[in-house]
């Protein structure tokens, strides 16, 4: 099952994808991902879903360039992917990945200083995206002090401030109760339109993924492959309300029709129970 | 007010303390234990005498070479065990063993190889000091969370700016927790032996007044170097909360 | 054994082999330190002849007793500490404080009050021990979960029931830990406080061995302290580990 498009069109793209993490002390080879074969449209928002373990998480860091896959090759805007991660990607992590030791601010402002950007420039773009995630109240606060939610945002905020034209978002919503997770898939909307990036967005959600994306791939138990791609159709300006639609209820019908005999593999069923 | 009401306990606990002291002394007479009171007089005579600066300096100055060796060695190991995998897998045992080993054992090797010099006291001091140094680094090294190192990546930090700006100071802490503890063993360390074999520093001083049955002497030294270390401990484990309440 | 622990002996058989090749040829000087076979060779037949068992008895006797003493007390003081939170919260800066402070300089008041004699060896085992086993009863104890009273309640059990069949087995590996230790340290204290100065005892015979020149005796007895002290307490490390592993606290 391939997800590819026209070529003009292609931001991103994983061609032929197979990632294999090596046996170590103790631990056999694991078959982690592929073979996988995507194709980011630019300014598409992309969701991958599949039952834990599918290998989504590798998904998304083969693409990114964290991690090298075993066969088939990477490509971000026409340039091969290899080993370094290519600027122009951001990502937002499922691990709360914010500083301790620096307050918010700081944090947002973190991989601007690094990268030798002027100081009035730093301060606009970060009180911008601050502003933008609501946190501006909290600038001066360090992350010790806020809840999940919040330091998930000031993760986004971070990547945010250098202005990335691909965003992987790996679960970053996965610490949080449902009713936070429909604001924040609010939010991730808002901050699609705003940048016009690409985006990718790792969950295991069905109605996350059905309520945010233009395209959904539906990811098969390990090693994942893709069993499905799901068009949703949705206008540019949507938010959760789509949730009350019809058309929500077919696609995410459609998505776990796909999926539910994958996760019962992966919950360690060998076979369908006897209804 | 809490804070007010927990220093008050704490120096409830004190005037026990204290009154313990003048109870053991009642008990078992002045010439074996001095009182609070009469040991705090002798603490005004001696500390500004010239016998006892000498001294205290003689021990500071050991204290302060094998707390340079300890820090300087163990944050070596520490670094290097914590970075590189394998060594960290196989030598954490052995590291541990030695630090539960009573290295007084091995004083005498000590004394035999650099004899009553002060090299040998400062070897000393550093073997006590080393070992909490360099497992508390490597723990430190080996406990930061792998998302800081894959976010350092995604930010295009170069190798350098992710060890300066990322991995030092999610390891401050508990590399700090480490100096700490290093601080308080390499002082006992110096002064063991001190007490075991020399003839100058506080350690001796003590072990001179014990053989002359001067109780006063004896238990003011004690005091004096309870008191350095009790504030010197308080003062990094200050710092160390400084660090940890933003984690 | 893993491809790690084969790794590890070979690195400490190597130390132990270059420390013999040095000393066999004479790059290390005989008169300071005597090759690890003739360590070995010395230890063998002291044991044998049974000149040093007094000693020995003595000093590890010494050890238990401290430790059971260390253990006994600081689970009995943790326990009323926990009862009385206030008490506990005034005590903590001085348990913070405790190991940070060389005790050993209290050693020559103890003799000069006690005499040259067991009890001040004795009293510095458990000095240096019982802390240790005090945090880590309170740490057990503050680690019992909420819900197992409740759990007693339902099922109808006393007071004491509940606290023998249900909070003792659950603050248990944190008592193992806090013996463990106690045994550490009190072996610690007591050997220190023998070299320093004490009536008998290995720590004794080996200064002894040190000032005569006795080479082989002091080399022997050191061994024999090594050995012991690192048997001990890899064992109760194992245990401990094993505990820990199975109660998903602390790692495989």
């Amino acid at each position: 099952m391939t997800a590819t498009v026209p070529d003009q069109d292609i931001h991103a793209s994983l061609s032929g994808v197979t990632r294999i993490y090596p046996a170590a002390a103790g631990t056999r080879a694991v078959h982690a991902l592929g073979e996988v074969d995507l194709d980011l449209k630019r300014g598409e928002f992309f969701a991958v879903v599949g039952p834990s373990g599918c290998g989504k998480s590798t998904l998304l860091e083969v693409l990114a360039g964290l991690q090298r896959p075993t066969a088939g090759t990477v490509t971000f805007e026409g340039r091969p992917v290899t080993g370094k991660v290519p600027d122009g990607i951001g990502v937002v992590f499922q691990e709360d990945a914010s500083f301790p030791w620096l307050t918010v601010w700081d944090n947002a402002a973190f991989g601007l200083r690094r990268n030798g950007v002027a100081d009035a420039e730093i301060r606009r773009r970060v009180d911008d995206a601050l502003a933008f995630m609501g946190l501006t109240d909290f600038a001066r606060a360090y992350p010790a002090q806020l809840s999940g939610g919040m330091r998930q945002r000031v993760c986004i905020s971070r990547t945010l401030v250098l202005q990335p034209r691909l965003i992987l978002l790996d679960e970053p919503f996965g610490a949080l109760d449902a009713q936070t997770r429909l604001l924040m898939g609010d939010e991730v909307l808002r901050l699609w339109r705003r940048t016009g990036a690409t985006i990718l967005l790792i969950t295991h959600a069905l109605d996350e993924a059905a309520m945010l994306s233009d395209r959904i791939g539906a990811m098969s138990a390990r090693p994942g492959r893709f069993l499905d791609i799901v068009v949703t159709g949705w206008p540019r300006e949507r938010d959760s309300k789509i949730v009350s639609e019809a058309a929500f209820g077919e696609v995410t019908g459609r998505l776990w029709e796909n999926l539910r005999g994958e996760s019962m593999k992966s919950l360690g069923y060998s076979g369908m129970p006897a209804e | 007010m809490i804070a007010t009401e927990r220093a008050a306990d704490t120096l409830m606990i004190l005037i026990v303390l204290l009154l313990a002291w003048q109870a053991l002394h009642q008990v078992v007479g002045a010439t074996a234990l001095p009182g609070p009171v009469p040991t705090l007089a002798y603490l005004a005579k001696l500390v500004p005498s010239e016998r006892f600066a000498e001294n205290a300096w003689a021990t500071l100055v050991c204290f302060f070479y094998a707390l340079m060796l300890s820090y300087g060695i163990g944050l070596a190991i520490g670094v290097w065990m914590g970075v590189h995998r394998l060594s960290g897998a196989v030598g954490e045992p052995i590291l541990i063993s030695l630090y539960t080993l009573p290295k007084v054992t091995l004083y005498p090797v000590v004394l035999l190889i650099f004899g009553l010099s002060l090299s040998g006291r400062v070897t000393f001091g550093a073997m006590h000091g080393v070992l909490p140094v360099a497992l508390l680094t490597m723990s430190a090294i080996r406990n930061i969370p792998p998302v800081y190192l894959k976010s350092a990546q995604t930010l295009q930090l170069s190798r350098w700016q992710t060890i300066l700006t990322v991995l030092f100071p999610a390891t401050l802490p508990e590399v700090i927790a480490g100096l700490r503890i290093g601080f308080s063993l390499t002082l006992l360390g110096v002064l063991l032996a001190e007490m075991f074999a020399a003839k100058h520093g506080l350690g001796s001083l003590i072990i001179n007044a014990m053989q002359l049955l001067q109780a006063e002497e004896m238990i003011t030294i004690a005091v004096v170097l309870f008191a350095f270390a009790a504030l010197a401990n308080a003062l990094l484990l200050w710092i160390e909360h400084q660090l940890h309440r933003r984690v | 054994m893993s491809r790690v622990g084969w790794i590890r002996i070979a690195v400490v058989a190597i130390a132990i082999g270059l420390l013999e090749f040095c000393c066999r040829l004479g790059l290390i000087d005989h008169r300071v330190v005597i090759p690890p076979s003739e360590m070995a060779d010395a230890l063998v037949r002291l044991l044998i002849s049974g000149q040093a068992n007094d000693q020995i008895v003595r000093t590890f006797g010494i050890v238990v007793i401290a430790a059971l003493i260390s253990v006994a007390a600081g689970f009995a003081l943790g326990v009323v500490i926990h009862a009385l939170p206030r008490v506990r919260q005034a005590l903590d800066p001085f348990f913070a404080t405790y190991y940070a402070v060389p005790i050993f300089i209290f050693y020559p008041v103890m003799i000069v009050i006690f005499g040259l004699s067991v009890m001040p060896i004795v009293l510095m085992g458990v000095a240096t021990a019982i802390v240790a086993m005090i945090i880590a009863t309170l740490n057990g104890l503050d680690r019992i979960p909420q819900v197992l009273s409740k759990v007693g309640r339902v099922h109808r059990m006393g007071t004491v029931a509940t606290a023998l069949l249900l909070k003792l087995p659950a603050a248990a590996p944190h008592l193992f830990t806090g013996i463990k230790l106690a045994v550490s340290y009190a072996f610690i204290g007591v050997i220190a406080s023998e070299f320093i100065l004490a009536p008998a005892g290995l720590g004794r015979v080996i200064s002894d061995a040190y000032t005569d020149f006795n080479n082989r005796q002091m080399y022997a007895l050191m061994l024999l302290l090594i050995i012991v002290a690192t048997v001990v307490n890899m064992l109760l490390h194992v245990v401990d580990q094993r505990w820990a592993e199975r109660r998903g606290i602390g790692k495989p």
